[in-house]
């Protein structure tokens, strides 16, 4: 009796150390399907880096050869290296002033009870749904209005801009926020007012520390839309001012040589360091 | 370390009340625990102990002093929660720690104390781990040791053992129960769970339904249940449906006379039966004494159960210790169940009370 039963152990060992046909045929069709994605998200960027380094000015198959000499146009170029400066300027300011309207409010969505809390929470996640067209064109009729009323410059100032692009950051930032708080179990706050701490020192000590990933990451994907942002900004720039992305439109218009790709593989260079940098720090796939 | 008094607190939601005034007083050291099945208002009662619940009517009192609308992190009451609720980022000596930071103590004195309280459930060893890399009995004696640290006036345990598996149950309580007893705390546990209850409590306190049912001793509570909820709640009980017919007389809704205790008070009322003070066909002496039909056995181990039939409305569970005779009944013979009339307990106009009954 005890050798059937070992019998059996082994027989269901073997079984499974070694699938069958159709399990490895399965994971080798979605080995295949990943690769394939992978591959249709990557192409696009891989023409633009390689294009970058193209010695000819007008993009053709294959190229005639290599040079850098691109990258050198694009920072002596005066519109993208002030583009590069406002874009980077509005998005900062805009990554900030959206934190401090989204951690609050992430807060009321994840640990309140009040009436219309869905609604709140839609409402701040609107702004990534509605079309960046509508909301330029809104906005820019918006600020006419507003001007007229008060007398105040805001058509094409930096403030207004930077004021659009927080609306930008905030989905972003409630999205992530919220979702980092979502894991965080409550009775831990409780605990710490339990053990002395008054709501400040809990938020400061026990709530912050572990909502970071998120916050980190709503400021990091909040920059990276306000920098990348073209629709809205199209409307709001002030005359003779204009953001890396209108610079790069705009020079488009007239000329396609490699300067518009090297100037691409800057910027994702550049955004691609800050995640690896800020991964090092929080692990930003925990909420991603 | 202090004397807790709770005097008519209350706790309403709407017009519902999930406490309702709650009158208890534990005394210095006492190891008090509130029992009840879920949504019977112990844990709010607990809660409004640390604060964290704000109670619509009564006080609460500390060492006499009044904490009823007191800031949870103005109270010294330490607490431990069902899912630990450590602090994640922090070492396990850090968690400890917290509270003492909170008390602005000095830097040697936290160190001390800290690593006094980690001493005392045995994780000298695992100060600079992450909660995260403990198992979760090792995680909840961080949790004590943390609420252990601030040398709280009441230690508020909230169904601090649901969470860990049965062998490590049984482990956790007894270190609760010894710590509580060698640091002299004034200690209030809530749980849902009798075994556990009986096992660590000095007092209990039944709860249901937002009221106190019964506060009694272990013996109290099982020997003199003050209600039929009771009665069903601490340990099991057969309840027979009926009616006192004359003093020390029962009539079953299945028409059965039985001899009861005698200050049940005439007219509709249930008999408490408990499975181990009825016996089968034993040799005399009994007040009562009926055939019946088993319907149901189940080995046990140390006991036999068996379901008996009195009459077509009437069923007892019958528990037979195990004393090594060779088979008991079997399905379907015939018996005589018996009992003396004190085994019985009459609760009067209690017909459908109680929530987990065994009905028959």
């Amino acid at each position: 009796m005890h050798a059937v039963a070992a019998d059996r152990q082994a027989v269901s060992l073997a079984r499974r150390a070694r699938p069958d046909i159709a399990t490895r045929i399965g994971h080798l069709a979605l080995r295949a399907a990943a690769a394939l994605s992978l591959g249709f998200i990557l192409l696009p960027l891989v023409l633009v880096i390689w294009l970058a380094f193209f010695r000819q000015e007008i993009p053709s198959f294959p190229p005639e050869g290599y040079s850098l000499r691109w990258f050198g146009a694009v920072v002596e170029n005066k519109s993208f290296v002030g583009g590069f400066l406002l874009s980077l300027q509005v998005g900062i300011a805009a990554t900030l002033i959206g934190l401090a309207l989204a951690v609050p409010a992430s807060l009321a969505i994840g640990r309140r009870r009040f009436a219309g809390r869905g609604a709140v929470n839609t409402l701040l996640l609107m702004p990534l749904v509605v079309p960046g067209v509508v909301l330029g064109t809104s906005i820019y009729v918006f600020q006419i209005e507003a001007e007229i009323a008060t007398g105040w410059p805001i058509l094409g100032s930096t403030a207004a801009l930077v004021a659009a692009h927080a609306l930008i950051v905030i989905p972003w930032a409630v999205r992530l926020v919220t979702a980092s708080l979502a894991g965080f179990d409550p009775a831990v706050e409780e605990a710490a007012k339990n053990l002395g701490a008054n709501p400040w020192t809990t938020f400061r000590r026990v709530t912050l520390p572990a909502i970071r990933p998120g916050i980190v990451a709503g400021a990091l994907f909040g920059f990276v839309m306000s920098f990348g942002n073209l629709e809205m900004s199209l409307f709001l720039v002030g005359a003779g001012r204009t953001t890396l992305p209108i610079a790069i439109l705009q020079y488009l218009e007239w000329k396609i040589d490699p300067t518009v790709a090297a100037a691409s593989v800057m910027q994702i260079a550049l955004i691609g360091a800050a995640m690896l940098v800020t991964d090092r720090y929080v692990k930003i796939a925990q909420v991603v | 370390m202090a004397r807790l008094e709770l005097l008519g607190l209350s706790k309403r939601y709407g017009d519902h009340y999930a406490v309702k005034s709650v009158n208890l007083e534990v005394s210095d050291g006492e190891f008090v625990v509130l029992l009840g099945p879920s949504g019977c208002g112990k844990t709010t009662t607990l809660r409004m102990v640390a604060g964290f619940v704000e109670p619509s009517g009564g006080s609460a009192r500390i060492g006499g002093v009044d904490i009823t609308y007191l800031r949870p992190w103005r109270r010294n009451t330490g607490m431990v929660f069902q899912s630990y609720a450590l602090f994640p980022h922090m070492s396990v000596a850090e968690n400890v720690a917290f509270g003492l930071e909170m008390r602005r103590l000095a830097r040697p004195e936290i160190a001390a104390r800290a690593k006094e309280a980690l001493r005392l459930v045995r994780l000298e060893a695992y100060a600079e781990r992450l909660p995260r890399q403990l198992s979760g009995g090792q995680q909840q004696r961080v949790a004590l040791a943390r609420a252990l640290a601030i040398r709280p006036d009441v230690l508020l345990l909230d169904e601090p053992l649901s969470n860990l598996d049965a062998k490590l149950r049984e482990e956790v309580r007894i270190e609760i129960r010894e710590l509580q007893r060698q640091l002299g705390l004034t200690t209030i546990m809530v749980t849902h769970d009798q075994e556990e209850a009986l096992t660590v409590a000095d007092r209990l306190v039944v709860m249901a339904d937002g009221e106190i049912r019964q506060i009694g001793s272990q013996r109290d509570l099982y020997e003199r249940p003050a209600d039929r909820f009771v009665a069903g709640f601490v340990g099991r009980s057969t309840f027979l449906d009926g009616r006192v017919t004359a003093p020390g007389e029962f009539e079953s809704a299945g028409g059965l006379r039985l001899k009861c205790h005698i200050d049940g008070a005439l007219g509709p009322a249930a008999l408490a039966l408990r499975p181990e003070r009825l016996t089968l066909n034993a040799a005399g002496g009994l007040d009562n004494r009926l055939p019946g039909r088993v319907e149901f056995v189940s080995y046990l181990g140390a006991v036999l159960e068996l379901h008996v039939r009195l009459s077509p409305a009437d069923r007892v569970i019958v528990q037979l210790p195990n004393r090594g005779e060779a088979a008991g009944p079997a399905l379907g013979d015939t018996v005589e169940v018996g009992w003396p009339r004190d085994a019985g307990l009459v609760f009067a106009g209690q017909a459908n009370a109680g929530a987990t009954e065994e009905r028959t």
